[in-house]
């Protein structure tokens, strides 16, 4: 791998943002990920190799460092901030369609729930392996998960409960979802959701983690 | 201002000028697995060693929310407080999202309890507040909107403005509607409790009123979470907090220190009683 992409990595992987960022201390007045694939894409390297050789992989790291305790929520949304500064120079490309995603992944916390940090981690994890986010933000009825379903056809979709009292929303969103669209993967997670809730109401995947869930994603594209 | 809640004997006042009253949080099925099953097989005894535990810890008030899926909580929770009143005399905290629960629970309840919660929402107000007048119960009034949570002290002081109005007009009396100013991660955030603490100070400050806060989840996703919470807790408990909603195993001693410090307990007596009692042989 090139200098330049593993500039970026160490970048993504320890969240700094830019040279104007103060974080991490020790890489203060360095150039982040934003400059360096500024840089990296003038030198005439592909966006599709600074998404694989650098980004994936560092968001990767990110989520095994987390899932294993070595680093906690502030420092993956460090991870992931500086993912989006680099992503910026990107996504030019995808929409010419030069660089492309390995899918689209619908995302929302169910109906009634308002907690929105599992969901955005999550998010920022599946992003950083590649995938195309629609964030439906919090508070989701069964109607717009399905709406969404429906624009993005071939979409995987992951549901988000933090209370025992919205499980209840969520198996029924899944039971929806399933009917309509019989071939669609469904991911579930949050604090209170378990494997045997997964399997019983009829969801595809559960995962304690969001690298879990990178993992599973990586088995579909 | 004095909010007044009442069990089958024991009657807990809850005074904006302290000492703190301790809401005991783990009757909840989240992350309680046996609390679950055991429901689910229509038995209790998990559930009242539970708040026997927290008894025994020094709650004063018991929340209990029994709600997960596949239960239907409009039967449970009404049963949960018939148990819990035959075995115990203090005040009931009843906890779900679903006013038919909240009803049929206050129906059945003897004393006065506390409704865990009303929101600004205007479904909510409409729904929740005739319910609790009728069965004259004290309120949680959750400082949260038609338009969703808030990041500013202000506006959540103007929603907690809002819902004690609306309170007093369906006739429920002013010190029977205690504010939640609405703790969050700040892992995520980290402004997210310097927000809630400031709403706890105008709310103390400006309304005067009590005001409680579940805040065992803003220490989410970092380590030594307890150190985490215990600061937060103590500078929530400055500015005005004065029930929170906790685990009494781990809150209390430090609620003790609190009031200690803040000249609430003459001769340490309450921080004194509650270390003899954790010296007891179990």
């Amino acid at each position: 791998m090139t200098e330049i992409l593993e500039r970026i990595s160490t970048c993504v992987e320890f969240g700094k943002v830019d040279i104007k960022s103060p974080y991490p201390p020790a890489m203060k007045d360095q150039e982040g990920a934003f400059e360096l694939t500024r840089h990296a894409l003038d030198e005439g390297i592909k966006p599709g190799e600074i998404l694989e050789e650098a980004l994936i992989p560092a968001m990767s790291r990110v989520g095994q460092k987390f899932s294993r305790n070595e680093i906690f929520v502030p420092q993956m949304l460090m991870a992931a901030k500086a993912m989006s500064s680099s992503m910026i120079h990107i996504k030019p490309y995808y929409l010419s369609g030069e660089t492309k995603r390995r899918g689209t992944f619908i995302i929302g916390t169910v109906r009634g729930d308002l907690h929105d940090i599992g969901k955005n981690l999550v998010s920022m994890m599946i992003e950083g392996g590649g995938w195309e986010i629609i964030d439906l933000g919090v508070d989701v009825s069964t109607e717009k998960f399905i709406e969404a379903a429906e624009k993005h056809p071939g979409a995987v979709i992951g549901l988000s409960a933090l209370l025992t009292t919205t499980m209840e929303n969520m198996r029924k969103s899944v039971e929806v979802l399933r009917n309509r669209f019989p071939a669609m993967k469904i991911l579930v997670g949050g604090a209170p959701v378990t494997e045997d809730f997964c399997r019983k109401i009829g969801a595809d995947f559960y995962s304690p983690d969001p690298q879990g869930a990178v993992e599973y994603l990586k088995t579909l594209a | 201002m004095k909010t007044i809640l009442k069990g089958t004997l024991k009657e807990v006042v809850i005074d904006t000028e302290g000492p703190v009253v301790i809401i005991g949080e783990c009757i909840n099925p989240t992350r309680r697995k046996k609390l679950v099953s055991t429901l689910q097989a229509n038995d209790f005894s998990y559930m009242l060693e539970l708040a026997k535990s927290q008894i025994d810890a020094m709650a004063d008030v018991l929340d209990v929310n029994v709600g997960f899926p596949g239960v239907v909580d409009e039967e449970l929770l009404p049963q949960a407080v018939i148990e819990l009143q035959d075995h115990f005399d203090i005040p009931l905290c009843l906890d779900s999202p679903n006013p038919k629960a909240i009803e049929a629970a206050l129906k059945v309840a003897r004393g006065k309890c506390l409704i865990n919660s009303v929101n600004a929402e205007e479904a909510s107000l409409q729904r929740l507040l005739p319910v609790a007048r009728e069965y004259g119960a004290a309120i949680i009034g959750l400082v949260l909107d038609d338009d969703g949570i808030t990041h500013d002290p202000e506006k959540r002081l103007k929603i907690a403005e809002k819902i004690i109005e609306r309170a007093v007009r369906s006739g429920i009396k002013e010190e029977d509607v205690i504010i939640d100013p609405m703790a969050m991660a700040v892992s995520a955030d980290p402004n997210a409790c310097r927000v809630t603490l400031e709403t706890i100070r105008l709310v103390h400050d400006r309304l005067g009123h009590n005001i409680t806060q579940g805040a065992s989840n803003i220490s989410f996703g970092l380590p030594h979470r307890e150190n985490i919470n215990n600061a937060y807790m103590a500078m929530s408990i400055l500015y005005g907090l004065t029930c929170p909603i906790a685990n009494p195993e781990k809150i209390t001693g430090l609620v003790r220190a609190a009031d200690l410090v803040l000249g609430r307990d003459d001769y340490a007596i309450r921080f004194i009683e509650h270390y003899q009692s954790t010296q007891l042989p179990k």
